[in-house]
């Protein structure tokens, strides 16, 4: 226990001194800003387009903005945050093998499951922290400028999409696992992503992926029930588990010199 | 006891064999040279007794545990060095060992203690900015803090000072040799004077396979006396000694060299330098130096 907390420790060490956490701390405010910015702004460049879309003969009646606007706003930025987020992170095996840094601390004893979960830890720290702060920050605008409650499961939805960062965080640790450079892993983790992405073209499979996950916007405009959702959660929470658990095995037989 | 003892290992990079079949142990409280050219094999043999590396056969044993790939029980005895050491630089060398401290399982007063002693050591006391702005020699110092902090029974460097100055190396040595008491020492290298100034037993690795081993001077007798040298006062007193004693080669003027002599030879050339009143300025056997048989080694 005393090994985990102290390289734990040494894991949020490096986020902090590194800048990291500064950057991702910076990246979601910036996103949780700009989904209420965009809301707003709507009507007034409807306007000024308004003018120049007149001489073409399209005529714009006035736009009316609402929570929802922001919140779409949100859904469609936040995996774009999460791109940035996985790529940020795609090194973090990556760059201790290409320095050698972690030979001194297993031939130390450390047990490399260690290495793994505290490593996963602090990503999903990061990641919780950021997501969060960036829909809290969402949510209080629009609470201000608007009213929330129009936006029906609006938690659960959030969720949602925050469980498939999860997901993917966990598929990143068992890509830099398998692959010994970032940009591979990084490739590795889209590649995944994608090919679950087609698989949920097929009607039968698509509820129980957690690309689906992506979805459960829908739900605030009302269209669907938030029980639709269920399999994909379920799947998103044990697929992760099985990946980490992948992730510790397969790093206990990787050669680290 | 043998705190080490490699029994048959080997290692096989995709068709190319790095290490074949080699077999040799370590006993206690000695510092023992592994000498070969690079690419030798020596960092393999390393990596495998740490654990870091599977090995296609045998076996290898620390302190009588055997060691296993993976979670390696007995990295806890042994301290380890890399060729070269990289560490965790947005720490301070202090935070970095108190880390390594906890990892190996030291209590906190005992890592603050002892990291205190090897900083004071190692000449970092003063060192409190992060890792990353540290020279070589600094890395490799605070290197040796790293591999010394949990007392190992066994110490494991790799080439500790191939890459350091005069200065560097010479402090390198010395704390080296200071460990020996406490410490058994593994070292690797192909500097040859560092191996003469501090081994007691070594081991030549060549292309995979142990050319020689023994202590420094069971290997330097292996090979013999390379010949006796006479140096004369007069070039015709060489001259006249060459007819009265055949088989020597003249050097220069005044020296002559005979090739694979005994002590009886010597005895015999004395006594016909007396008899014939000849004076010399110097008379000696020729020891075998490392250079040599590592030269001779590495020629076969």
């Amino acid at each position: 226990m005393t090994q985990l907390m102290a390289f734990t420790k040494k894991e949020w060490m490096e986020m902090l001194r590194t800048g990291k956490f500064a950057i991702i701390t910076v990246l979601f405010i910036l996103f949780g800003v700009m989904n209420p910015a965009i809301a707003k702004l709507t009507p007034w460049m409807m306007e000024t387009l308004s003018e120049s879309l007149e001489s073409t003969g399209l005529t714009i009646t006035e736009t009316k903005v609402d929570a929802l606007t922001s919140w779409v706003q949100f859904y469609k930025n936040i995996p774009m945050a999460l791109i940035v987020f996985l790529l940020m992170f795609s090194g973090i095996l990556a760059v201790e093998y290409q320095k050698g840094t972690l030979i001194n601390m297993i031939t130390k004893g450390l047990s490399r499951w260690k290495i793994i979960i505290s490593k996963s830890f602090v990503l999903l720290l990061l990641w919780s922290f950021g997501y969060w702060m960036c829909y809290g920050i969402t949510y209080a605008y629009n609470e201000y400028f608007w009213d929330n409650s129009i936006a029906e499961d609006l938690g659960f939805a959030t969720f949602c999409v925050y469980m498939l960062g999860v997901w993917l965080i966990a598929l990143i640790m068992l890509m830099s696992t398998l692959f010994s450079t970032g940009s591979a892993a990084a490739v590795g983790t889209g590649g995944v992503f994608f090919v679950l992405y087609l698989l949920s073209m097929l009607p039968d499979l698509k509820e129980c992926l957690p690309t689906y996950l992506i979805g459960a916007s829908d739900l605030l405009s009302g269209t669907g029930e938030a029980g639709d959702y269920t399999t994909a959660l379920v799947a998103a929470v044990g697929l992760s588990v099985v990946q980490l658990v992948l992730a510790v095995l397969i790093f206990n037989q990787k050669d680290v010199y | 006891m043998d705190m080490l003892k490699l029994s048959h290992v080997s290692k096989s990079f995709g068709k190319r064999q790095i290490v074949k079949d080699i077999s040799f142990s370590v006993p206690e409280g000695t510092v023992f040279g592994f000498i070969g050219q690079n690419g030798a094999g020596k960092t393999t043999t390393m990596k495998m007794i740490l654990g870091l590396l599977h090995m296609d056969g045998g076996d290898i044993t620390v302190n009588e545990t055997k060691v296993r790939y993976g979670q390696n029980e007995t990295n806890r005895y042994i301290g380890y060095l890399p060729d070269v050491p990289e560490f965790y630089g947005f720490m301070t060398p202090k935070e970095y060992l108190m880390l390594c401290g906890t990892i190996t399982g030291m209590s906190k007063a005992d890592s603050a203690k002892k990291t205190e002693e090897l900083l004071e050591m190692v000449g970092l006391s003063e060192a409190n900015k992060r890792i990353h702005g540290f020279s070589r020699g600094m890395k490799q110092r605070l290197g040796i803090a790293q591999a010394l902090l949990n007392s190992p029974k066994l110490l494991i460097c790799d080439e500790p000072t191939s890459a350091l100055d005069p200065m560097g190396r010479k402090e390198i040595l010395e704390i080296l040799s200071s460990v020996k008491n406490k410490t058994t020492v593994i070292f690797s290298t192909h500097i040859l004077s560092d191996v003469e100034r501090i081994c007691d037993k070594i081991a030549f690795l060549h292309n995979g396979e142990i050319a020689l081993q023994g202590t420094l001077e069971e290997v330097k007798r292996f090979r013999g006396r390379t010949g006796l040298e006479i140096e004369f006062c007069k070039p015709e007193e060489a001259e006249y000694f060459l007819s009265l004693y055949a088989g020597g080669s003249r050097k220069t003027a005044l020296k002559v060299l005979y090739e694979k002599k005994t002590d009886q030879d010597m005895m015999e050339m004395m006594r016909i330098l007396v008899e014939n009143h000849i004076l010399v300025q110097k008379m000696e056997m020729l020891e075998p130096n490392l250079e040599d048989l590592f030269m001779e080694v590495a020629g076969r």
